[in-house]
């Protein structure tokens, strides 16, 4: 009679591998997901502490997203109301997703790009000039043209501090956060006061409206606008271009690694300007499909409130700068938009003043666990996938 | 003799020629205003272009930072000189006042309490872009202390206690955690930012009851004015600060003090230069990047409770507007050194107060203006003031052996 040795337990260095395996598998969706969770629940406890139903606010802010319609048994009047609530929802989600995609393609270069929101108001204001000042032009010209200007003026936005880094190497966190504040002042300055680009009303700080020429067609009636489509293809035009040419793959090869892209003979310091340029072109994208496809004006409040840019970082981190998980992220916190803003939540539940408040911490809560993949990583036990990758950035001052 | 030779040539060098076209670009402005007020056209341009000149020559000789310096001064200084001729004599005497010294450093106090909490992080090599956020928070939590207890000092206390609570987060996330520093420091802003849009709503449905809270109170000294001659001026300027601003000038110093002539700032200093080797002395590396952090925190809510409780004795939602921002920039502005950083402060802090005064009786646009820190910020980071040197190990989590 043999006896069969038993097998030899696992190394435990095996066990961290295939769980890193695995772990890789999953498309890194896994820390996305438990990182929402997490974010989800602190939030609710939050809730919780200060007197409120954390289930109660959450399904108020599901419903106010307008995420019901898709419930079969929601019928009539409700379905109606759901159908209105999901379109305002896709359509904070468009904005998002390219603001997003601006910081995402400058992750994968290395970048930090903080400056999506100065890049959306360049877009926004190069795309309302061209609605309101160009006139006589067939709608599909002049929505194109518009577009076109709107993608000008981020690039130029964007590039400017692609080119600081590129030639001496001044951070792009500072200066893409200096350049947000300029656009930001400059905008006001344009719109109020007399300034150059005011609306014929002198007693009003705010935009003429643009020719119905340059507007984005509705393609779900009444409130979602062709942007969204714009945006699904811009979704599509990062990937092909990150990962089918061969500036995308000098991209990634900078981001990966700065000193080895250069062995390689990949013109580093082009990579961070077209990078940069790149990324403003999308954020600037953003703000011309705002204005073109529902605000058509501008007043100048909406410079300080508007922070579209700003939360485009929270959804490219949490989308892991990948197409699919920046269009599920920008939904995710076009949601919370949505669902939480006055028109939507019912202040009997939860008063809306809160849950835009609620909101934010939310997403603050989802990048820290996001960024911290650590934390998550080490509880799945693949701690060891950490240790083996490379530490891919090289950053100058900040 | 030969120390003598040297001396002119050092005179003659790049770097002398330089500063004598900054201090030109300088002069041209200074005597466009007040009490000189010179009015004619050749003035600004004659010295205009011998500041440009120096520069130039500067530039020609192989100091490039230092002459493209004195090219702004030379362009700053004319065109300024210029419009302030196009202003009325008074208009001027009303803008330029021993107030708006005072209020220079109103405006920089917040700056240069985050910039040396800045400092303090970044010197031991974690960088801190969530000055902002914890700068929010101290101006919250100095406004509830403050209304909850009926003394400032605790609302000083509480601002401290909670702006080293949200540092301790940060700290957790990029120093154990080794998440990374900008986007652990990002989300401190957000959370900051939503946590005190919460709190303020539930807690003041109605805004902030101003008349409960208690404010810092002003240091009045009378004595000032009767110093001769300068009285007046040194009174508008010195005489009615708020008690926070003193602190200020105290936490620069002591920053100087800490950071380069203790033990303790030579760790602080070799944590963030170099971790490894501080490990193998014998340097707790997470324990020292804790407490550098902390301290950042403390400090930078300080600088939002003056915002609060020292300045405005309210507080509404994203009340810092970007200065944790500023702050950091004028961190890099400064060199990493407290001293530099509290100068460049000053120069941002010069910036906001000129906007009001500026507004009110040249109608210059105050959004023009507000935009001139952070362009200058630009010029800055984009290296024209010589290259800024960060410590060698920020922005690297550590792992320990």
């Amino acid at each position: 009679m043999t006896v069969t040795p038993p097998a030899p337990a696992p190394e435990k260095d095996e066990v961290y591998e295939r769980r890193a395996r695995i772990y890789e598998r999953a498309g890194g969706a896994l820390i996305p997901l438990a990182a929402t969770v997490l974010a989800f629940l602190i939030g609710g406890l939050v809730v919780l502490i200060t007197g409120h139903n954390p289930v109660a606010a959450y399904k108020a802010i599901f419903e106010g997203a307008g995420f019901n319609w898709i419930l079969p048994w929601v019928q009539g009047d409700e379905r109606t109301e759901a159908a209105r609530d999901l379109q305002q929802t896709l359509r904070v989600a468009t904005p998002l997703m390219l603001t997003a995609l601006a910081v995402a393609f400058a992750f994968r270069c290395g970048l930090f790009n903080i400056g999506g929101q100065g890049q959306y108001w360049l877009g926004f204001i190069a795309a309302l000039w061209v609605g309101t000042h160009i006139q006589g032009l067939s709608r599909p010209l002049h929505v194109i043209l518009g577009i076109a200007a709107g993608i000008a003026g981020g690039a130029l936005w964007g590039g400017i501090a692609g080119l600081l880094r590129a030639t001496v190497g001044a951070h792009e966190v500072i200066t893409t956060i200096m350049l947000n504040w300029i656009a930001i002042f400059g905008g006001q300055y344009l719109y109020e006061g007399g300034g150059p680009l005011q609306g014929a009303v002198a007693a009003l700080p705010r935009s003429d409206v643009l020719d119905g020429s340059a507007r984005l067609w509705i393609i779900w009636p009444a409130y979602l606008h062709a942007g969204f489509l714009v945006a699904i293809a811009a979704l599509l035009v990062y990937y092909v271009i990150l990962n089918r040419t061969t500036l995308g793959y000098e991209v990634r090869a900078v981001g990966f690694s700065p000193e080895a892209a250069r062995y390689s003979g990949i013109g580093v310091r082009r990579s961070y300007f077209l990078a940069l340029a790149i990324s403003g072109s999308f954020a600037g994208l953003a703000g011309a499909v705002d204005v073109l496809g529902f605000k058509y004006a501008v007043d100048t409040s909406d410079f300080a409130t508007n922070f579209v840019g700003f939360t485009g970082i929270a959804v490219a981190l949490l989308g892991r700068n990948k197409a699919v998980g920046i269009f599920f992220a920008s939904i995710l916190f076009a949601a919370l938009s949505t669902g939480t803003s006055s028109r939507q939540l019912d202040p009997e539940i939860f008063e809306p003043a809160l849950a835009a408040d609620l909101s934010t911490m939310i997403q603050a809560l989802v990048i820290f666990f996001v960024g911290a993949e650590f934390l998550i990583v080490s509880v799945w036990g693949a701690r060891r996938y950490l240790r083996v990758r490379p530490a891919s950035r090289e950053k100058p001052a900040l | 003799m030969e120390a003598a030779l040297s001396r002119a040539q050092e005179l003659s060098g790049p770097r002398a020629l330089a500063v004598a076209g900054i201090a030109v670009g300088a002069l041209t402005l200074w005597l466009a205003l007040p009490p000189w007020t010179i009015r004619s056209i050749a003035m600004p341009f004659a010295l205009g272009i011998i500041a440009a000149a120096f520069g130039i020559g500067a530039l020609a000789r192989g100091d490039r930072a230092a002459g493209v310096w004195a090219l702004v001064a030379a362009f700053l200084g004319a065109t300024g000189a210029l419009w302030a001729q196009g202003v009325q004599a008074e208009t001027l005497d009303d803008i330029f006042t021993a107030g708006l010294i005072a209020s220079t450093l109103r405006f920089a106090t917040p700056l240069a309490f985050a910039a040396m909490g800045g400092i303090f992080s970044e010197r031991s090599g974690v960088v801190n872009i969530g000055l902002e956020g914890m700068m929010l928070v101290g101006a919250f939590f100095a406004v509830w202390g403050s209304i909850w207890s009926g003394s400032w000092i605790v609302g000083l206390m509480m601002a401290m206690l909670f702006g080293g609570l949200l540092a301790l987060v940060h700290g957790i996330f990029s120093i154990h955690l080794q998440a990374d520093q900008i986007v652990s420091g990002f989300a401190v802003n957000l959370l900051a930012l939503g946590l005190t849009g919460y709190l303020f709503s539930s807690i003041y449905p109605g805004g902030i009851p101003t008349a409960d809270v208690s404010r810092v109170p002003k240091l009045e000294l009378p004595f000032l004015e009767d110093v001769p001659a300068v009285g007046d001026f040194l009174f508008g300027v010195l005489g009615d600060l708020s008690l926070l601003v003193w602190l200020m000038f105290a936490v620069v110093i002591l920053s100087y003090f800490v950071l380069f002539k203790t033990p303790i700032g030579l760790r602080i200093r070799s944590v963030g230069e170099h971790p490894r080797a501080a490990d193998t002395v014998g340097i707790s590396v997470y324990g020292v990047r804790y407490a550098a952090v902390v301290v950042s925190g403390i400090l930078a809510a300080l600088g939002g409770a003056f915002l609060s409780i020292g300045f405005t004795g309210t507080f509404s939602e994203n009340m810092t507007s970007g200065r944790g921002f500023i702050a950091l920039a004028a961190v890099i502005f400064g060199k990493w050194r407290p001293g530099w950083a509290f100068v460049a402060t000053l120069l941002f802090g010069f910036g906001f107060a000129l906007a009001i005064p500026l507004q009110r009786e040249a109608d210059v646009s105050e959004n023009l203006i507000s935009t001139v820190p952070y362009i200058l910020t630009l010029i800055a980071v984009a290296g024209v003031i010589g290259r800024s040197i960060p410590p060698a190990a920020i922005g690297r989590p550590y792992i320990k052996q």
